[in-house]
């Protein structure tokens, strides 16, 4: 009984308890892995509330050098605000298309999703590049050290969305759309979003407030 | 799954089941849409507030920014997370609010202690204690030092024995973008 498996136990209240416990388990194979990688999500948030913290502590020390209004190009944000809003919602076709067991259709979503996704990375690093060759690199002033921290991170983690995007495009293809694909897209999934999530931060806060400064 | 999606595609079938049948919280297509589209709205209003100076005042479009930033993130979390309160039985949405009190704590402790510092260290509050010895002013612009530095590029004409309140003046300028160049 409880007490030759268990010989720790309270002998007031046996086994059923714990077994109950395990069988309930079994229910929700895949709740653990979100649950987790939504936690790593939320760590991530941490990351970039520090980031931020740190851009509206030395958004204003510009050393003498340009501030916001004068570098940054607000048409340029737009189109890339809403290269990431069509990211998100062609990334929510495919998991639908997914929700449908549609291997083909889920693939061609994704591939624009990842499409999308370059052209944001592309945009950003092009802002990147004409900010310093202007000569407004990150190690112009803490206003702008601290705009490519925040920025670049976030764009970094969109690049490596990119990356996993591409590895699980390759999975899907190889294997079909078997549970472990769809766990794993749905992690991606929830990444993808909350990048979208993050960019509202940014394009709000960094760009749109500070050209009003 | 919000309610919605919820009652949609697989509204037949018991709770219980559904969750086992796909454990993937995915909306329906609806959701990605009303999601879309009020995304699109929530982003094309702040852009057009700031980009054709809708309000005279900038901290009024700046409060306007900001809420309208909050609302969308709302409508991110809804639609295209779906959050809802029973997700994955509640710790979803825990470790959102844990996460919501940490981020709030930290960025708004940052602004009010940093803001608190530079004002303590402006000119004018140094002016009063001017007696105090070179060494003892240096001491205490240290933990400032990270924030004034990069105003020392820009050059200062006060002389030497000003050391103190030279290195104090530059964060009144840094704060205020309207004196810089």
């Amino acid at each position: 009984m409880s007490s030759s498996s268990n010989p720790g136990a309270l002998t007031a209240d046996p086994h059923p308890r714990a077994f109950h416990l395990a069988s309930e388990d079994d229910h929700h194979p895949e709740n653990g892995t979100l649950l987790g990688f939504w936690i790593y999500l939320m760590s991530d948030c941490l990351i970039f509330a520090a980031l931020f913290a740190t851009y509206a502590v030395l958004g204003t020390s510009y050393a003498g050098g340009p501030s916001q209004a004068e570098l940054f190009k607000l048409p340029t944000v737009a189109l890339n605000t809403s290269m990431l809003l069509l990211s998100s919602i062609t990334y929510g076709f495919a998991m639908l298309a997914m929700a449908k067991g549609n291997k083909g259709a889920t693939l061609v979503w994704l591939g624009i999703t990842g499409l999308f996704g370059a052209a944001f990375i592309g945009l950003e690093l092009q802002e990147f590049a004409e900010l310093i060759r202007d000569g407004a690199g990150p190690q112009r002033s803490a206003f702008l050290s601290s705009f490519f921290a925040l920025v670049g991170t976030h764009g970094l983690h969109v690049s490596v969305g990119i990356i996993w995007l591409i590895t699980l495009m390759v999975q899907v293809g190889r294997k079909g759309l078997i549970q472990t694909n769809r766990r794993r897209l749905m992690c991606l999934s929830l990444f993808w979003h909350f990048l979208d999530v993050i960019w509202i931060g940014v394009f709000s806060f960094v760009y749109l407030i500070g050209v009003l400064r | 799954m919000s309610g919605a999606s919820h009652a949609g595609p697989h509204g037949a079938a018991p709770d219980g089941h559904d969750v086992y049948d796909n454990e993937e919280p995915h909306g329906s297509l609806q959701d990605y849409v009303i999601g879309f589209v009020l995304s699109v709205i929530l982003t094309a209003i702040p852009f057009w507030l700031v980009m054709a100076h809708v309000f005279k005042s900038p901290t009024v479009t700046a409060f306007s920014v900001m809420a309208l930033a909050g609302l969308q993130i709302v409508v991110h979390m809804i639609y295209f997370l779906h959050m809802t309160p029973k997700a994955e039985g509640g710790w979803n949405m825990l470790a959102l609010i844990f996460t919501l009190v940490l981020v709030t704590i930290a960025l708004s402790g940052s602004m009010w202690v940093m803001y608190h510092l530079n004002v303590n260290m402006m000119p004018t509050s140094m002016m009063t204690s001017g007696s105090m010895a070179p060494g003892a002013m240096n001491g205490m612009t240290s933990p400032a030092a990270t924030m004034t530095q990069d105003n020392e590029i820009g050059g200062n004409t006060m002389g030497p024995g000003d050391m103190g309140g030279m290195k104090m003046a530059p964060p009144a300028s840094a704060r205020d973008p309207r004196t810089m160049p």
